[in-house]
């Protein structure tokens, strides 16, 4: 259960930003996530909604973007979703690949704020 | 009154431990260091299997050990019979070490006098998989007596892994283990891995894995020579 450090960060960065312009109020914050960064999204918003308690983000919505795995296929060469995180083999041509293009993000995509 | 606006951030939310396990990864690379960790579950035999491995390594080269846990030193006792320049990093109630407490707890060390550091991390399988500590190598552990489907539980571990140690391996038959069902998993969850079967009761696979290790150094060096 790291994702209350997790969400520590973010609402760190989160402020960061609120406070570059006058103390904005943030309405809401977007991350991308995939399911390779090691973080679980329920806990995640679990922990974020702890971390904001008391704080001016507290009631902020929290839009989260999972970002699917893909593979770079030596086969098809080119992007291809994986089957799943099980199975890191394309899902046209089910060659294996190692070569993970996406779902590793822990991203702190953007933030929504009223000057 | 104004209307929300969108701040574009694009920012890894785990920044700062990225940025300070890179300057730790310069600074192992310049000092000589190869960093090798050791994630798994607890009570998988990471501090056995490191004992003969420090015991092994040590023999051609100067070795070194972290070892992190919620509590108690008890680890670090161990591992300082066969490398006495060990440390224990206890983490209080954190479930993995980051690259903060890596670098916290070599303060007072000479990198230069090191050749291989080896760094155990908390026993866990999902939270130590978000954070780089710096390492050149990481390896996950998974124990014969575990059974075979850890690696599909726990798949995004043995990605963040560069190869799998199967332990225990004196107790498979006894736990019926089946070998090569694991060894699909493990191909199934990262295609491509290497995997160690090895038992430090028995002493299978750790002059394999330690020469291994002592390549890796190699090849390290050369990369940094370059």
């Amino acid at each position: 259960m790291h994702e209350l450090s997790i969400a520590m960060s973010i609402l760190d960065r989160v402020l960061e930003e609120s406070r570059a312009r006058g103390d904005a109020r943030v309405e809401a914050v977007y991350l991308r996530i995939g399911p390779l960064s090691g973080v679980d999204v329920e806990a995640l918003r679990f922990a974020f909604e702890v971390a904001c308690e008391e704080s001016q983000l507290s009631g902020c919505r929290l839009e989260i973007t999972e970002v699917p795995i893909s593979l770079e296929c030596p086969s098809c060469r080119s992007e291809k979703q994986a089957v799943s995180i099980q199975q890191l083999c394309c899902s046209d041509c089910g060659t294996p690949s190692p070569e993970i293009v996406h779902g590793r993000e822990l991203e702190l995509r953007a933030v929504e704020l009223v000057e | 009154m104004n209307r929300p606006r969108l701040v574009e951030v694009r920012e890894n939310i785990l920044k700062q431990n990225d940025l300070l396990a890179r300057s730790l990864r310069t600074r192992f690379h310049e000092a000589g260091v190869l960093v090798v960790s050791f994630v798994s579950s607890p009570g998988s035999g990471k501090t056995t299997m490191l004992e003969k491995i420090l015991a092994r390594v040590g023999e051609k080269v100067r070795v070194a050990a972290l070892v992190g846990d919620l509590a108690t030193e008890n680890d670090a006792a161990r591992l300082m019979r066969t490398a006495p320049q060990t440390k224990q990093i206890t983490t209080g109630t954190v479930c993995h070490l980051d690259a903060h407490m890596v670098e916290s707890a070599l303060e007072d060390w000479e990198l230069n006098k090191v050749d291989v550091l080896f760094i155990e991390n908390v026993g866990n399988l999902v939270c130590p998989s978000s954070y780089d500590l710096g390492e050149d190598l990481r390896f996950v552990l998974l124990s014969a007596t575990e059974g075979e489907d850890k690696p599909l539980k726990y798949p995004t571990i043995f990605n963040t892994a560069d190869a799998a140690i199967i332990t225990k391996m004196d107790l498979a038959g006894a736990a019926e283990f089946d070998l090569e069902l694991a060894h699909r998993n493990i191909q199934s969850v990262r295609p491509g891995m290497r995997v160690f079967e090895v038992s430090a009761k028995t002493g299978k696979g750790i002059d394999e894995l330690s020469s291994f290790i002592q390549s890796q150094r190699l090849v390290s060096q050369s990369a940094t020579a370059v």
